[in-house]
């Protein structure tokens, strides 16, 4: 898979001298459609989103990464059903970093399709006028008696065709239309379908190139000794041993940027990784760790449970709950505690750089090409356009991969040894240096009518705020993602709620983590809604409706008790419901439990139903959130990152147990038809899982587990 | 350093090794196939998975100096242009997300598949709960796995 650069967009576009080139230009808030030489007339930058050549070739330029969550293809598709073209007959080509053409690439918040739906099909029905007006001016007939399909537009009385290659050069002397029509959902051929995925050959041959697979002509190979405490220094390394490993070349002191702090650590630079790995075995370094704390666990959430009895900053707040919760005499308190997290993407943190002519190129894994250009350049004393940032595809990102730490790394080796370079982290400096996801204690409080409906809310969240981390930090903030997973419905139907937070000031650093704080929240939010259902006396999913003040909702939570068939529960099985809402989607599930022969719970099956409103590819999204439940098990039962004189404790899969196919339940995905606005789809399903199983445990059992992660061989 | 010879997917490399570094880094870094991936070093997630005479072997936990002259296959070795049965049954479940651990789960799968033509659930799970997949695919390997089973019948008896 090649880039193709601005540079050589312009280039290509030169050399035919008449492919159709068009893409968004952005001016303040106005967004125009411009094609290549109107926007080279006017010296302004252009993004390129689509170009045909005269052989009626369509390129494609994908902005956003592709980690597993579909990108590569959802674009396409939107792209290739206004444009009217057969999806195998477009190349799609990564784009290189740079948001003043594309936006924000970012790659997290669930957001790469519900962002730009709109303008991508604006943009492919725009270039599908322009060569139908391109066919008529050529056959002078009206624009009207014509219509596209398949890469080429027909004259309909005549049924006379012309491929879109031997119209391009006309319809680039045409002013793109301001306005255009687009298909009504009822019209889709290619949006709504379950194509199958044009990465998926080249992921089931090997042939598919990610970070660690990118080599460059006399590139070296860099495994760094860093800081098990994260803030700590070097305060001195002996490399005597390591210089004797055959193949090591340099062993150089680094110092990268993590937030507002630095991380150091020694790299070892050989010939192979292997040789680098040898040769950081028998590397000795003395660390300073004077300054900041050394926490374990206990302290951790000790100091959490503290501050809930403390003022909390306020997120958002309705009426009196404090209020109406004192005066209430059916009123419940729970307290819930989720745990640090690693990502442990499969793919280990590498990059590639190569620091050369006062530029640096980046190769890797990257889920914001843009970000890291834009926190590199002042680091390396670099302007943006010197820094080269090339994503390749990545093998797991779920947040981590948004950070820019290690593109940092690998520039600043690359700088100081004057060659290539690949940094690869082991699979324990994956697990151990985070960022980690922030483990959380919430707080809640819950005040009941006599007639079982919910007079007050007050939720507490504590625990670290990602936002805290950088320079200048205003650390008065509240968590701004405080009530995330939280249903919108809810704010309405509940008459008095107080959401606040109490932030965690330590120095172990945090990073979004897979649907982020909903990921923790919901585990308490719904938990809760479930323990207040039982003290009201009713059926978990009945009281959740009743407080749904809205169709939408309504009809999802009527989908989820027809699929799951809850109302047919048999005695001997446990059935949890939980509903969250992030990301502009909605997800309900129902996850059934019952007991072994030896009296040990097993998860028998997870019905979930998603209403992301628009969408392009079923088949995607059952994929995202049958992968997200599994993501959501592990973290609900298996594994957990935990802290000892502030380092952390599990270091690889051994100890930091991920959930296998063994572990895994049978999963059934339902989506809902709508038209409202596109949701995200990748993270939305994770939050859920976990309060879901530990209400069907509750079901079963009559226990409540209030602490994750948990043993189901221990219920 | 030893010269070894190298037998992978039925081509012979001669190659210049630290007789203890792992197959992993000789056939990624040395001989260059790319495909076979590195997950965690400790074989505890399958990512790194070859085939040693046929059976499934973690090459991170392998010795070059323990494998020379012996049948190496790798992802690359399956097929040029995924015709077999179980690279077409995971083109047909859309089992690959980010498609990292994917080559280990399909060398894995073949080679239960080889010892065992029509596998149960229990003996899906239990020969493939060695892999890990962060995406959880693991439902879809599941339904892949039954698919390659038919699809080989169906060649078999063809």
């Amino acid at each position: 898979m090649s880039t193709l650069s601005r540079r050589n967009f312009i280039k290509l576009s030169s050399l035919t001298g008449a492919a159709l080139t068009l893409g968004f230009y952005s001016h303040g808030k106005e967004t125009s459609i411009l094609k290549m030489d109107t926007a080279g007339n006017l010296g302004v930058d252009l993004n390129a989103w689509i170009s045909i050549d005269t052989s009626g070739k369509v390129t494609i330029t994908n902005h956003r990464a592709e980690m597993g969550q579909g990108s590569f293809q959802s674009v396409p598709q939107i792209i290739a059903e206004e444009l009217e073209v057969d999806l195998n007959s477009v190349n799609i080509v990564f784009a290189q970093g740079n948001s003043a053409k594309y936006g924000s690439q970012i790659t997290g918040g669930s957001s790469t399709i519900r962002g730009t739906y709109k303008k991508l099909l604006n943009l492919s029905a725009t270039a599908r006028e322009m060569l139908i007006e391109a066919a008529a001016n050529k056959w002078k007939v009206p624009h009207g008696e014509c219509y596209a399909e398949n890469g080429h537009v027909i004259h309909k009385p005549s049924g006379k065709k012309f491929h879109y290659g031997e119209l391009v050069q006309e319809a680039s002397k045409l002013t793109p239309p301001k306005h255009v029509k687009l298909k009504l959902p009822e019209e889709y051929k290619i949006i709504r379908k379950p194509i199958p995925r044009q990465d998926t050959p080249s992921k089931t041959n090997g042939k598919a190139i990610f970070g660690m697979d990118k080599r460059l002509p006399g590139m070296l190979y860099a495994v760094v000794e860093r800081n098990p405490r994260f803030q700590g220094k070097v305060k001195s390394f002996d490399d005597t041993e390591t210089k004797k490993v055959p193949g090591v070349k340099y062993v150089i002191p680094v110092k990268t940027s993590v937030f507002a702090t630095f991380r150091e650590g020694v790299a070892v630079v050989a010939d192979s990784l292997w040789a680098a790995m040898q040769g950081r075995k028998v590397l000795k370094v003395e660390w300073d760790d004077t300054g900041f704390e050394h926490l374990n666990t206990e302290q951790l959430y000790t100091r959490m449970n503290e501050s809930l009895k403390s003022p909390g900053l306020s997120i958002r707040t309705q009426g009196n709950a404090k209020g109406i919760f004192d005066k209430s005499d059916n009123k419940l308190e729970a307290v819930y505690e989720t745990p640090y997290e690693s990502h442990s993407c499969m793919e280990p943190v590498n990059c590639t750089a190569h620091y050369h002519d006062d530029m640096v190129e980046i190769w890797g894994p990257i889920q914001g090409p843009d970000w890291v250009q834009d926190f590199l350049s002042p680091l390396l004393n670099l302007p943006k356009e010197k820094i080269v940032v090339n994503m390749t595809f990545l093998g797991g990102g779920f947040g981590r991969k948004a950070f820019m730490d290690y593109p940092h790394e690998a520039a600043i080796i690359s700088k100081e040894i004057k060659a290539p370079v690949q940094v690869v982290w082991t699979r324990e400096d994956d697990t151990t240096q985070g960022p980690f996801r922030p483990g959380m204690v919430y707080g809640c409080k819950g005040s009941l009518s006599k007639e079982g409906s919910i007079t007050s809310y007050a939720l507490r969240t504590a625990g670290q705020n990602m936002d805290h981390q950088w320079l200048n930090a205003n650390k008065e903030a509240y968590n701004n993602s405080g009530s995330e997973g939280f249903l919108e419905t809810y704010f309405r139907s509940i008459p008095n709620y107080d959401f606040s937070d109490s932030p965690l000031d330590v120095p172990i650093p945090v990073m979004w983590w897979r649907s982020v704080y909903a990921s923790t929240n919901a585990f308490a939010m719904e938990s809760f809604m479930d323990e207040l259902a039982a003290k009201a006396g009713k059926d978990p999913l009945e009281f959740r409706r009743q407080h749904l003040h809205d169709e939408r909702y309504q009809a999802l939570a009527n989908k989820l008790e027809e699929v799951s068939g809850w109302k047919n529960r048999k005695k001997n099985e446990g059935y949890g419901v939980a509903i969250t809402e992030c990301f502009s989607t909605i997800v309900g599930e129902v996850v059934k439990v019952s007991k072994k022969s030896d009296g040990k719970i097993k998860i028998d099956k997870v019905w979930a139903v998603m209403d992301c409103g628009w969408y392009v590819n079923p088949d995607i999204i059952r994929a995202q959130v049958e992968g997200s439940i599994v993501m959501g098990l592990g973290a609900a039962v298996t594994h957990a990152t935990h802290f000892n004189d502030g380092k952390a404790v599990e270091q690889n899969f051994n100890t930091y147990k991920m959930p296998r196919i063994i572990d895994t339940p049978e999963i059934e995905v339902h989506i809902m038809d709508n038209e409202e606005k596109a949701g995200g789809v990748g993270e939305p399903s994770l939050p859920p899982f976990a309060p879901a199983l530990t209400n069907a445990i509750f079901d079963l059992t009559g226990k409540r587990v209030r602490k994750l992660p948990f043993s189901l061989d221990a219920v | 350093m030893a010269s070894l010879t190298l037998k992978i997917n039925n081509k012979n490399y001669t190659v210049d090794a630290d007789p203890k570094m792992p197959l992993l880094w000789v056939i990624r870094d040395i001989v260059g196939l790319t495909g076979t991936k590195y997950g965690c070093g400790i074989a505890q997630c399958g990512a790194c998975t070859i085939h040693l005479d046929g059976a499934p072997m973690r090459s991170c936990s392998l010795p070059v100096s323990a494998v020379a002259g012996k049948n190496i296959t790798t992802i690359e070795g399956l097929s040029d242009d995924n015709s077999h049965p179980v690279q077409q049954a995971w083109i047909t479940e859309q089992v690959p997300q980010c498609g990292y651990c994917q080559s280990g789960q399909i060398m894995a799968a073949t080679a239960l598949l080889k010892k065992t033509p029509m596998p149960t659930d229990k003996d899906i799970d239990t020969a493939m709960q060695g892999h890990i997949c962060r995406c959880g695919t693991y439902p879809r390997i599941r339904k892949a796995i039954k698919t390659a089973s038919t699809l080989m019948t169906q060649k078999a008896s063809n």
